[in-house]
């Protein structure tokens, strides 16, 4: 029993992160917040610095949860966020979801949509 | 003065204005984001050269050289990533700075040191390069030859830290400028009348610049990103002008003159610049921390070192950095024969070109002052996209040189070559400079030669060619005396090699 929340250092992940605190807690189950990125530009401002990570895991324990954090660099962020899922068999999905133009959709995956219509278990789709 | 008003009108019609503004804004560009310099993006823009006037050409180049220096300070300060080598020394104190919350300040003191070193060297150019060009004028081809070998040396062992690295580069440079048949005797053409015109300059630029660093960047792809400062605004407070106003001056005092050297580059003014600030201030308990000093005159160096480049470019045709060797290419791409004669011949051009680079200047502290978070956001350009595009111009560019396919694969096989230099650390400078002036060594070499009827003495009957040469023996004794007199431990040599390979 766990809740995967796919955590980004904006307020999309903060919203998602939220609500999975919320629910963990409710339930009295492990957290994993994944928070990944594919590495492939200099900047990446949905990923989380070393201390911010560390920072959101510490308050999480201090509450008195359970939590496992996964920060990495990987080929596909979606991919990365299904299989902790799979790999900690978990019963919920959290993700943050954002309204996207249509030139953003054209351009951009979106890790939230492969998210939800990939997952084999039950998500929970957050707005801020 | 006549002459420079119509430069300033030549410089300031519509269309040239265009070019000057697409060029510091292209130039900024690719001054922030690491791994593209000036030298890659002008390489790119070469073919441009085939379809617009030199004036416009050669005015959007030197904004993109200025835009460049203006660009690489953003990174160092922000990301601790230097965007180009001349930026190296920013990086110490400025992103230092931006940890304890100055980034404004820090960006500020580079915008406008850059700024006022920026046109103090230009009006340096305006005086000096008239003069030195009547002076240059009567210069001889044993001159030219011997000058061309100083700043050959002069490349390859006072800049870059391996003497061995740099003369496998500029060996490399001076071969492939042999292919051909310009002598009249086939050289190195392997048979195949399509070398017989030799390797275009083009070509090589690109491939080294663009292609080998894209392949460079593909072979180290995903990597952890970079925490970036955030920053608002740039603005100086009254303290940080009183303390940034000096170390401008100073730094402009470094880098003009060794901008105009033969051994140019911004590296050694910037370095002088912050040993000089560091020994100066009245502050040194913050040296190290994030001092003001530290910015303000590494930038003013750098840029200033800018504008000495276009000094020995303009009047003798010797380019001393990457960037402005390119933009020789360039001026010869035109039929223009840069050297002694180009103020006579084209005074026209050359007082267009000095004209705009105050105009880029001032350009650049307007778009940068305000814009420089603006900028940042480039960084979060995801490189596959950013390096397709840059490749597809690559091959765009080389192809246009002479229409056939034969220069893609000439590209390919540079471009390889361009990523066994990074990944061994061999500086690209002396191979560019190689493969430009080597012909035209060879030519002054053989013009001297035909004079004096085959006499090699004639190669030190001219007094400059005797100084020049005394120089180049100094430069070399010092140099194996330094190597004599203290080994290199073993241990720096690895950080030194590691950071060569992540250049």
């Amino acid at each position: 029993m766990s809740i995967v929340v796919a955590y980004s250092a904006d307020t999309y992940g903060r919203a998602a992160l939220d609500h999975a605190v919320r629910l963990a807690r409710k339930d009295d189950v492990r957290l994993v917040v994944v928070n990944a990125t594919r590495g492939d530009s200099l900047v990446d401002p949905r990923y989380a610095g070393d201390a911010d990570i560390a920072a959101v895991q510490a308050d999480l324990e201090a509450d008195g949860l359970e939590v496992a954090v996964r920060h990495d660099v990987v080929p596909d962020v979606a991919d990365a966020v299904l299989a902790a899922a799979q790999e900690e068999a978990a019963d919920l999905i959290v993700v943050g979801i954002r309204h996207r133009s249509p030139v953003g959709k054209l351009l951009l995956g979106s890790v939230a949509q492969r998210v939800i219509l990939d997952a084999t278990c039950p998500v929970l789709a957050v707005k801020p | 003065m006549d002459l420079l008003l119509e430069g300033f009108q030549q410089a300031l019609t519509p269309t040239n204005l265009l070019f000057a503004c697409l060029g510091v804004i292209l130039g900024t560009a690719v001054g922030v984001l690491p791994g593209i310099g000036p030298a890659m993006a002008l390489a790119l823009l070469l073919p441009v050269t085939y379809s617009v006037g030199p004036d416009s050409a050669i005015i959007m180049f030197a904004g993109v050289y200025y835009g460049g220096m203006y660009g690489g300070s953003t990174t160092s300060i922000l990301l601790n990533t230097p965007g180009e080598s001349s930026s190296v020394v920013t990086a110490l104190e400025g992103n230092k700075m931006a940890k304890r919350g100055r980034a404004a300040q820090a960006l500020a003191t580079a915008a406008i040191g850059s700024f006022i070193a920026g046109t103090i060297g230009t009006v340096l150019l305006w005086v000096l390069t008239p003069r030195v060009s009547d002076l240059v004028v009567k210069l001889g081809a044993p001159s030219y030859f011997a000058l061309m070998l100083l700043s050959f040396i002069a490349v390859t062992t006072v800049l870059g830290s391996s003497r061995l690295r740099g003369f496998i580069a500029l060996f490399l440079g001076l071969a492939i400028g042999l292919v051909g048949t310009q002598t009249g005797q086939a050289r190195l053409t392997f048979g195949d009348a399509k070398l017989a015109d030799g390797i275009d300059v083009v070509v090589v630029a690109v491939a080294i610049f663009a292609v080998g660093e894209a392949l460079w960047v593909a072979a180290h792809l995903r990597r952890k990103p970079l925490e970036i400062i955030p920053v608002g605004q740039p603005w100086m407070g009254k303290q940080d002008w009183k303390r940034s106003w000096k170390p401008w001056l100073r730094g402009t005092a470094y880098g003009f003159p060794f901008g105009a050297l033969p051994a140019g580059g911004a590296e050694m003014p910037t370095f002088l610049s912050y040993v000089t600030e560091k020994r100066l201030t009245n502050h040194p308990e913050e040296f190290g921390k994030g001092a003001i000093e530290g910015v303000a005159g590494p930038e003013a160096a750098n840029n200033a070192s800018a504008a000495g480049t276009m000094l020995p470019l303009l009047t003798l045709g010797l380019p001393t950095t990457a960037t402005a060797a390119i933009m020789l290419s360039a001026l010869t791409s035109y039929g223009i024969q840069p050297g002694p004669l180009l103020m006579e011949n084209e005074s026209d051009l050359v007082w267009a070109l000095l004209a705009s680079l105050l105009i880029a200047n001032t350009l650049l502290l307007v778009i940068n002052l305000p814009l420089a978070p603006l900028w940042a956001k480039l960084l979060r350009i995801p490189r596959p996209q950013l390096y397709a595009g840059i490749l597809f111009f690559a091959c765009l560019g080389a192809y246009t040189v002479n229409f056939q396919a034969f220069d893609l694969a000439l590209l390919l096989l540079f471009g390889v070559l361009g990523f066994a230099m990074r990944r061994f650390g061999i500086p690209v400078l002396p191979l560019i400079v190689g493969v430009i002036l080597g012909p035209k060594m060879e030519g002054q070499l053989t013009e001297a030669l035909a004079i004096s009827g085959g006499d090699v003495s004639t190669l030190w009957s001219e007094p400059v060619a005797v100084v020049v040469y005394s120089v180049i023996g100094l430069l070399l004794t010092a140099v194996a005396v330094n190597g004599l007199r203290r080994p290199a431990p073993a241990a720096p040599v690895t950080t030194e090699e590691k950071e060569l390979v992540e250049r």
